[in-house]
């Protein structure tokens, strides 16, 4: 499975594994909007601890997340990306419409 | 330019093609000892061309992707990814950051300026009908 979701008091955080492009992204969109749909968290935090690639396909899935929670009144937060990740992340200027955290050394 | 080394690859165009492609560019990098960045740069940046083939070049048909990748003299790495798909209408266009054709999809429009920044240079050849080439290099660092 790419996507581990858990969730507590409106709180979810959804671990994505292994490498994030084109072909592998639609199974994590789909998995995370369905939760984020039927659960309509508070705060949805995308775990990138365990992604070990990511191109421009991973700022098309963020994105779209931020969109969809944003619609449904919660926040997305971008927890754990890698240096070289952050880098992608950087291209894009995500980071200044979702908050980019780091709670692992 | 000194061609010491090259392999050639053909795929399909299915988009798990795309990890193979970064899989072959890999393998084939490991002979110039590149640092850990530089080869997360190259393998982005086939994704990138690769994903654009997929995507867009043969958006409405399936087809064929070749790609070539040398080592030149210099540890230089030469890229080459070509389709024969639709082509580009306006490649300048398409090269501007955020543009997409593929909104649906969650495309962010990013993958050229990515392939942009993270080799040395970048050249996109296309004809609307006949498919698109990019040609990608980036100068390996000497380590010791």
């Amino acid at each position: 499975m790419n996507v581990d979701i858990k969730s507590e008091n409106g709180y979810a955080v959804a671990t994505l594994n292994g490498e994030i492009d084109h072909h592998n992204a639609k199974e994590i969109r789909e998995e995370i909007d369905r939760f984020i749909i039927a659960n309509q968290p508070r705060e949805l935090a995308m775990d990138f601890s365990n992604i070990s690639f990511m191109d421009s396909s991973g700022i098309g899935l963020i994105m779209g997340r931020y969109k969809l929670i944003s619609e449904c009144g919660g926040r997305l937060v971008v927890k754990n990306p890698r240096q070289y990740i952050k880098r992608v992340l950087k291209i894009s200027g995500i980071e200044r419409i979702v908050r980019i955290v780091n709670d692992r050394l | 330019m000194e061609v010491i080394n090259e392999v050639k690859f053909i795929m399909p165009s299915l988009s798990v093609n795309e990890s193979t492609a970064r899989a072959v560019v890999s393998s084939f990098l490991i002979q110039a000892d590149p640092s850990v960045e530089e080869l997360s740069d190259i393998r982005t940046a086939v994704s990138e061309a690769v994903t654009n083939a997929v995507v867009h070049g043969y958006r409405n048909s399936k087809g064929v992707i070749e790609m070539t990748v040398r080592l030149l003299k210099g540890r230089e790495i030469y890229i080459k990814i070509r389709d024969r798909g639709c082509g580009i209408e306006n490649v300048e266009k398409a090269m501007e950051p955020l543009f997409t054709t593929a909104p649906e999809e969650e495309r962010s429009g990013l993958g050229f300026s990515i392939m942009q920044s993270f080799t040395d240079s970048l050249r996109v050849r296309s004809e609307s009908g006949k498919g698109t080439t990019v040609i990608m290099r980036k100068k390996l660092k000497n380590h010791e």
